[in-house]
């Protein structure tokens, strides 16, 4: 498969073009704002915390295939996680995309984290790793009461 | 997709592309395996081997710093740096060679403008008249500007085709309007406003005009005299010469009563513990030491599209770009945005269902570079109610064979995202 089919699977495609969890859940409790100055993207996660329990998830905004794909997973892995585990998650899909982060192969014991691994296509395209980074960012954001914005720059 | 439109007549005839072409080393390397499709030049144009041996030469041969020593490489490249000032004093038209200040690039030399001119001459209620058409680096100083004096900044609006809204630019014009600020030709649309008109109607009302000549001097000839422009600015990375060099032409009046902007070297007539008196332009304005090889290395770049002549490059640029539209017009799903009657060779589009970063990435992957994003020009993208767009500029190394190369590219992205 060449790079660029990598990059672009038909999944990535379909959460691109029919994001899942689009919108503000009802009784949302916590949101965060992220932006990409360089390409103009924007998400906002919206959250539906109980205790430390992410009940509901959801997402606004506009971007490329990779920004709105990787949101619109995010979201679905992330429902009904608690935020330790959202933390973890983030850590590994980070060594997942990362270019420089070959060496430390993550362990994915976690079956639906199984679900990201179509976006490590973007590993070979690291001008386009901010636009799959940029929800989990802002849903780090959304989760610590200091920042309430985030940047990719 | 269909092959190419006969109706558009062929490359135009007495522009020998091929042997330009020859003389930019970069363009015969491939990317991604394959040959490389330059389609980025309003962006940054690449260096044909004349500047980068310039360059080269100043470091290996003459190099030593300027206005000081009285060894022989210290006037060496003395001569070097004010040959460029005075090769780009007639490239301009100007009235002479002190209404040029070398300074790092455009943007520099508009927040020269804001901060000394404006800062000296603009009180709070004064009016800035900019365009919705405007880089960043044409708005974001007056907004600093705004902050420090209280000045109000408006701004023209354009029409669907991208061109400026002249009427309300009349309406806009009035005593209270001391500067006008306009693009020569817009970096996101390529819409070349009537600035001749504009320069005009501002000196009636008393107001001064500042041009950012960016996208217009690479693709055709200026002279600010017959503009009776107060101010031009532009980048010599865009016009085939090396980045970290810029232009400010100021008119000769007008830089004489400016304070200086930054302090330093070799913009002194005295300094004492107490207090320093100021050079005169343009030194005034050159504090510390310059880009001495990137001034000379544009100055061998004017040369060099000089020897080719701005007209026929102008006439090569034209030919490329009514190939592009017509030929990229007959793809449905495919927008362009600017499509003012006078453009310059920049054609910027969308596509329905496609991402610009998506097309960008697929369009690399064929080895097609183009510009993807706002461009640095956010309000024009805010008028047309998007995000950004997918940009390809044309340079005078083009050909119809690169349009070609883009129509097949935008085939791969609609295969995957049809």
């Amino acid at each position: 498969m060449s790079a660029l089919r990598e990059l672009y699977q038909e999944v990535i495609l379909d959460h691109g073009k029919s994001p899942r969890n689009f919108g503000k859940p009802e009784g949302a409790n916590a949101d965060a704002h992220g932006h990409n100055p360089l390409c103009g993207d924007t998400v906002t996660i919206h959250l539906k915390l109980n205790g430390d329990v992410i009940e509901d998830i959801g997402f606004e905004g506009r971007g490329c295939a990779i920004s709105v794909a990787s949101a619109s997973m995010m979201t679905e892995i992330l429902k009904g996680k608690t935020l330790a585990e959202a933390e973890d998650m983030f850590a590994r899909f980070h060594a997942l995309v990362a270019p420089d982060a070959a060496a430390c192969e993550p362990g994915f014991d976690a079956p639906d984290l199984d679900k990201l691994v179509v976006l490590a296509g973007v590993r070979e395209f690291p001008m386009r790793v901010k636009c799959a980074t940029l929800a989990w960012h802002t849903f780090k954001a959304a989760v610590d009461p200091d920042r309430a914005e985030i940047t990719t720059e | 997709m269909n092959t190419a439109p006969s109706s558009v007549a062929g490359e135009i005839a007495d522009f020998d592309v091929a042997r330009y072409r020859a003389d930019f080393p970069i363009l015969s390397r491939t990317v991604h395996d394959k040959p490389l499709v330059f389609l980025d030049s309003a962006a940054s144009a690449q260096k044909p081997q004349v500047v980068i041996d310039a360059v080269s030469h100043c470091y290996e041969a003459e190099y030593a710093n300027i206005h000081r020593g009285v060894h022989w490489l210290s006037e060496r490249a003395t001569a070097g740096y004010e040959g460029a000032r005075t090769k780009i004093a007639k490239f301009l038209n100007a009235a002479s060679d002190t209404e040029i200040v070398f300074t790092k690039n455009a943007t520099e030399a508009i927040n020269l403008v804001a901060s000394s001119w404006g800062g000296t001459f603009l009180q709070a209620g004064d009016e800035v008249i900019i365009t919705v058409l405007e880089h960043h680096a044409n708005i974001v100083p007056w907004h600093l500007l705004r902050e420090r004096t209280g000045i109000v900044i408006k701004a023209v609006p354009v029409d669907d085709s991208g061109a400026l809204d002249m009427a309300a630019y009349h309406q806009l014009l009035g005593p209270r309007t001391k500067l006008v600020s306009v693009t020569h030709a817009s970096n996101a649309l390529g819409s070349i406003p009537p600035v001749e008109q504009m320069i005009r109607d501002a000196h009636a009302v008393g107001a001064r005009v500042l041009i950012d000549g960016c996208q217009a001097i690479v693709h055709s000839p200026v002279d600010v005299q017959a503009l009776d422009a107060d101010f031009y600015v532009f980048s010599g990375h865009k016009l085939y010469g090396p980045t970290g060099i810029g232009v400010l032409y100021g008119k000769a009046g007008l830089l004489a009563d400016m304070p200086p902007y930054q302090g330093g070297g070799d913009m002194i007539r005295t300094v004492t513990l107490e207090e320093s008196t100021f050079a005169d332009p343009p030194s005034r304005f050159e504090a510390g030491t310059p880009h001495i090889a990137g001034a000379i290395g544009l100055s061998a770049a004017v040369d060099y599209v000089s020897a080719i002549g701005m007209e026929r490059i102008a006439a090569h640029e034209a030919d490329l770009l009514a190939y592009a539209t017509e030929r990229l017009g007959d793809i449905n799903s495919l927008r362009i945005y600017g499509t003012a009657p006078r453009k310059a060779s920049i054609l910027s589009f969308d596509l329905a269902g496609a991402h610009p970063h998506d097309v960008g990435t697929i369009l690399d992957r064929e080895g097609v570079a183009v510009r993807v994003g706002h461009h640095c020009a956010q309000p024009v993208m805010e008028r047309f109610g998007i995000s950004g767009t997918v940009r390809a500029s044309f340079g005078l190394y083009n050909t119809r064979a690169d349009v070609d190369a883009l129509y097949e590219s935008i085939g791969q992205v609609m295969e995957i995202f049809g």
